[in-house]
């Protein structure tokens, strides 16, 4: 194909991945993540409104270590959707636009999202 | 000979009809998660310290600002759901029919789980319940 003796532009394979791609495809499924975390807490509820044997039978089920691990993860989600989100609400008002200031945004949005889960895991 | 302004022309003219209603919507909705999910951080964790036991839980549930808050957090969460989830169906899935099906069905799954949100909150709130 590249006949030409042209360069050709850098292809996926051979392209650097930034930390910004990382941080972008996380937002999205995070936020997929949390979409499915609404629909538990949809049912958390209706067995909170329906009565204590459906309730046991919900929290029975997230206190299992299958439903501790899901807990952690949401509680994860929650966190990286939420600080990504201040993120982006800043790129709206114009700001922070630069590479650098991206990167360290990024990584910030990294580090902040896993201490504040270790934090509350810690507590609970 | 056009007697439109230039900004009747492009005001809802786009493809979507609709100009950046979907985006300014996901934005307001989040400022909103933000205090919301906040709050509901904090309501989990005091609930933490209960260990989620269902009188204590119920209670918390039912009073009436609580219930405020509830309804507002799972309808807002709600819509920034199905706005987000209806991106990801028009990234990702491209054949016409296919894609409006997925979009109908994203949104009909949304409005169910909301409501079931909803109801499960007033029905506490209004004492329906056991």
């Amino acid at each position: 194909m590249n006949d030409s003796g042209r360069p050709l532009s850098p292809h996926l394979s051979v392209y650097r991945w930034p930390v910004t791609m990382t941080v972008s495809i996380l937002h999205r499924a995070t936020g997929a993540a949390l979409s499915i975390g609404f629909a538990v807490l949809a049912i958390w509820l209706m067995s909170l409104a329906t009565g204590e044997a459906q309730y046991s039978m919900v929290s029975e089920f997230l206190q299992s270590t299958i439903g501790c691990l899901l807990l952690i993860g949401w509680s994860y989600a929650f966190f990286f959707h939420l600080a990504n989100g201040v993120r982006h609400l800043f790129w709206d008002a114009g700001r922070g636009f630069e590479k650098s200031q991206a990167n360290a945004s990024a990584w910030f949005v990294i580090v902040l999202s896993l201490a504040l889960t270790v934090a509350l895991w810690m507590l609970a | 000979m056009n007697l439109r302004s230039p900004l009747s022309h492009v005001l809802g003219s786009g493809s979507a009809k609709e100009g950046t209603d979907h985006w300014w919507m996901q934005r307001v909705t989040a400022v909103a998660l933000l205090i919301l999910g906040s709050w509901f951080l904090y309501g989990l964790i005091s609930l933490g310290s209960m260990d989620f036991e269902y009188a204590a839980v119920t209670d918390w549930a039912s009073r009436p600002f609580h219930s405020v808050m509830l309804t507002l957090l799972v309808l807002t969460l709600g819509f920034h759901s199905s706005l987000g989830i209806q991106v990801i169906i028009e990234d990702y899935v491209h054949g016409p029919m296919i894609k409006v099906a997925a979009l109908m069905l994203s949104k009909f799954t949304h409005v169910f789980v909301a409501l079931t949100a909803v109801l499960a909150v007033f029905r506490l709130a209004f004492g329906a319940g056991a």
